[in-house]
């Protein structure tokens, strides 16, 4: 864990992104906020449609505008507000110093170039190297990534390799002009859990050795306990609780994220004759909040998450929840 | 099986080989075969849900798809319910389809968008009943009932409905014609995580209700844990380990098996620090090149000289508990 003086690479502030549709407005972001730190792992969970991915896309202007629309907020990178920043400015960031991997490998990847020439790309626009310079750290890559015969594979196409190699292209790709910051939106939902292994722990080593800072975003807790440092829990578009991840776990707050710890089940412990559920749908977003949107699926619900969107309220070193009746240590214990 | 004489086997599989031909040349010659599924055997009983487990391309889906003949197998014997299927026409299987359904991995290309709710659970009775107009309509209602759909949606098209609603509707069609055995072929895949455990205590719910027999085929350990009675490992077309649940989570016998359930990420940080983990190196080789010998020889942490010239034998390790490795046997 790191101390409070290291400074944040990444700052963002009341992010706020709308998609214009025929159908109306769907308020995707509602404002969110986070920094991230040099050198640590953030890890960003929610279920489909919370909003976690268009954060991400929206903070380095990824999202096709229209329908999408950031209407708020301030994303502070390198004392340059990304929101604001020109499209050639952005060009600069994107690739070079905030690297992206994407879930799946095999439509990220263009399936015409070879993976040499893909990775070449950045080093070679973002870094002005030429041709023999590019290729030598394309090898270097290649082998930091642990793909074998790396100079030859240089010259195969996306589709002669295997979905964990493929990531792994992607991984190296991302990496290439060595970021500051890498984003990596659900990096190993498409794959099998024995490579989903290999990568977490690639990962894990990576981070180690070249100090970066990371967002992965997930919807598997399990990948999440294993390799995060802090964790925000999304749900429809908002923060609902965020802590670090071993507080997050032992003392959940969040009615969300306390039933979403429940619904797991485990491949070793205790086994439950019984799964929890949590009842319902999640919300559409069709307007701004005026109510807390876990309200109509929580137990816990009270007359004030009626009427009033709780703002996150800190509730310990580091740990914050929106939530206007959040779940004790004690009860999260005997549950 | 000694604790299980018992009960009934309500399906029997022996010897079940589902080879997929390679065309290759001008001539479009017969060059080789993926061997999808390559000599599995095993058996179901009645009541209980087999949950059947591995990688993408292990030859799971296509092992319950050759089970209920929607497929031609390559070789093999198919018992199902006291009638032979392995070899019988499509004419032989038509009477017997309403004894087995399947409920199928993708609820959006499973149903058909054109059709509503009450079309789509309707088509089976349609097909194998002579119900009535308003008797249809009747147990289509008393279906929607069974899945927890609203019975306002009845004439409602698929796309109006959310993955979860969607899986219930392809459970109500597979529960139309009150089947005995009903093959799951990763039913909760694409469902959020809030979801499955809906979808997962629905079949539950089912399966006590109307005494039904599940394969249930899936690539999530832990879900498997909960909802089967017994956990077959599949691995590059062939079954490495077959064992009741608890057997097989608390002491798997098989290095695939530990290897592939240390792979789990516990939701747990604490645990991760303590976890002696097997990373599993490379990749699962092609099934139309399975390596010689034992197919996992090419990644087993503890392989031995034997294992790459030899084929280890499917037996019987302990009493209700099958693996396939030549460290078992010695």
């Amino acid at each position: 864990m790191l101390d409070g003086a290291t400074p944040s690479v990444l700052d963002v502030k009341g992010l706020k992104t709308v998609f214009k549709t025929r159908r109306g407005e769907v308020h995707a972001v509602n404002d969110v906020s986070f920094h991230l730190k040099a050198g640590e792992l953030l890890g960003v969970v929610g279920e489909s449609g919370s909003g976690k991915s268009v954060t991400m896309m929206s903070l380095i202007g990824l999202l096709p505008s229209p329908p999408a629309e950031v209407r708020n907020g301030t994303v502070m990178f390198e004392d340059q507000d990304l929101l604001t920043a020109t499209d050639e400015q952005l060009r600069a960031v994107r690739g070079a110093r905030i690297g992206f991997v994407f879930q799946d490998p095999m439509t990220s990847l263009n399936p015409v170039f070879n993976v040499g020439f893909q990775l070449m790309e950045p080093l070679r626009k973002h870094m002005g190297m030429n041709k023999s310079a590019a290729r030598k750290r394309a090898v270097e890559l290649l082998e930091l990534v642990g793909i074998p015969d790396a100079a030859r594979r240089l010259k195969d196409y996306p589709h002669q390799f295997s979905g964990g190699m493929r990531q792994r292209v992607m991984i190296a790709i991302a990496l290439a002009c060595d970021p500051k910051v890498l984003i990596a939106d659900e990096p190993t939902t498409a794959l099998d859990v024995t490579i989903q292994a290999q990568i977490l722990e690639l990962m894990k080593d990576l981070r180690d050795k070249l100090g970066m800072a990371v967002v992965w975003i997930t919807h598997d807790l399990g990948v999440i306990a294993g390799i995060a440092d802090r964790v925000l829990v999304m749900y429809g578009g908002q923060v609902v609780e965020h802590a670090p991840v071993r507080e997050l776990f032992k003392n959940p707050q969040h009615p969300y994220t306390h039933a979403l710890l429940q619904t797991v089940p485990n491949v070793r412990g205790k086994r439950e004759a019984r799964l929890e559920v949590i009842e319902g749908q999640p919300p559409i977003l069709g307007a701004p909040p005026s109510s807390c949107p876990f309200r109509p699926r929580c137990a816990r619900a009270i007359a004030r998450c009626e009427v009033e969107n709780p703002l996150r309220e800190p509730v310990s070193q580091g740990h914050d929840v929106a939530c206007f009746h959040p779940v004790s240590a004690t009860e999260a214990q005997n549950a | 099986m000694l604790d299980h004489s018992d009960r009934n086997k309500l399906v029997s599989v022996s010897g079940l080989k589902m080879y997929f031909p390679i065309h290759t040349g001008l001539m479009q010659r017969h060059t080789g075969d993926v061997k999808a599924v390559d000599d599995v055997s095993f058996d179901i009983f009645e009541g209980e849900t087999l949950g059947l487990v591995g990688e993408s391309g292990c030859g799971k889906s296509t092992c319950g798809r050759a089970v209920l003949r929607l497929y031609e197998p390559t070789e093999g014997s198919i018992n199902m319910g006291g009638t032979e299927i392995g070899k019988s026409t499509p004419r032989e299987l038509r009477p017997m389809r309403p004894f087995m359904q399947m409920v199928f991995q993708d609820p959006q290309a499973s149903l058909n968008p054109r059709m509503t709710v009450a079309d789509i659970v309707g088509e089976p009775l349609q097909e194998h009943t002579d119900l009535k107009r308003e008797d249809r309509l009747a147990r289509i209602y008393e279906l929607m009932d069974a899945v927890g759909l609203n019975r306002d949606f009845a004439h409602r098209y698929p796309h109006e409905f959310s993955g979860g609603q969607r899986q219930r509707i392809g459970i109500a069609r597979a529960l139309a014609l009150n089947p005995k055995f009903i093959v799951c072929d990763e039913p909760i895949a694409a469902l959020d995580v809030s979801i499955q455990a809906q979808v997962v205590n629905l079949l539950e719910d089912l399966q006590k209700e109307f005494g039904l027999t599940y394969l249930f085929i899936s690539h999530d350990l832990s879900m498997v844990r909960h909802i089967a009675d017994r956990v077959a490992v599949m691995y590059l077309g062939k079954i490495v380990e077959l064992a009741p649940r608890d057997g097989l989570y608390d002491d798997p016998k098989h290095p695939y098996t530990q290897a592939l359930l240390s792979a789990v990420p516990e939701p747990d940080p604490t645990a991760h620090d303590s976890a002696e983990r097997t990373i599993l190196t490379g990749d699962v080789p092609s099934p139309s090149n399975p390596p010689q010998g034992c197919n996992f020889c090419t990644r087993c942490p503890q392989v031995l000289d034997r294992c790459r010239s030899e084929e280890p034998e499917f037996r019987e390790v302990e009493p209700g508990r099958f693996a396939a490795c030549h460290r078992l046997n010695e």
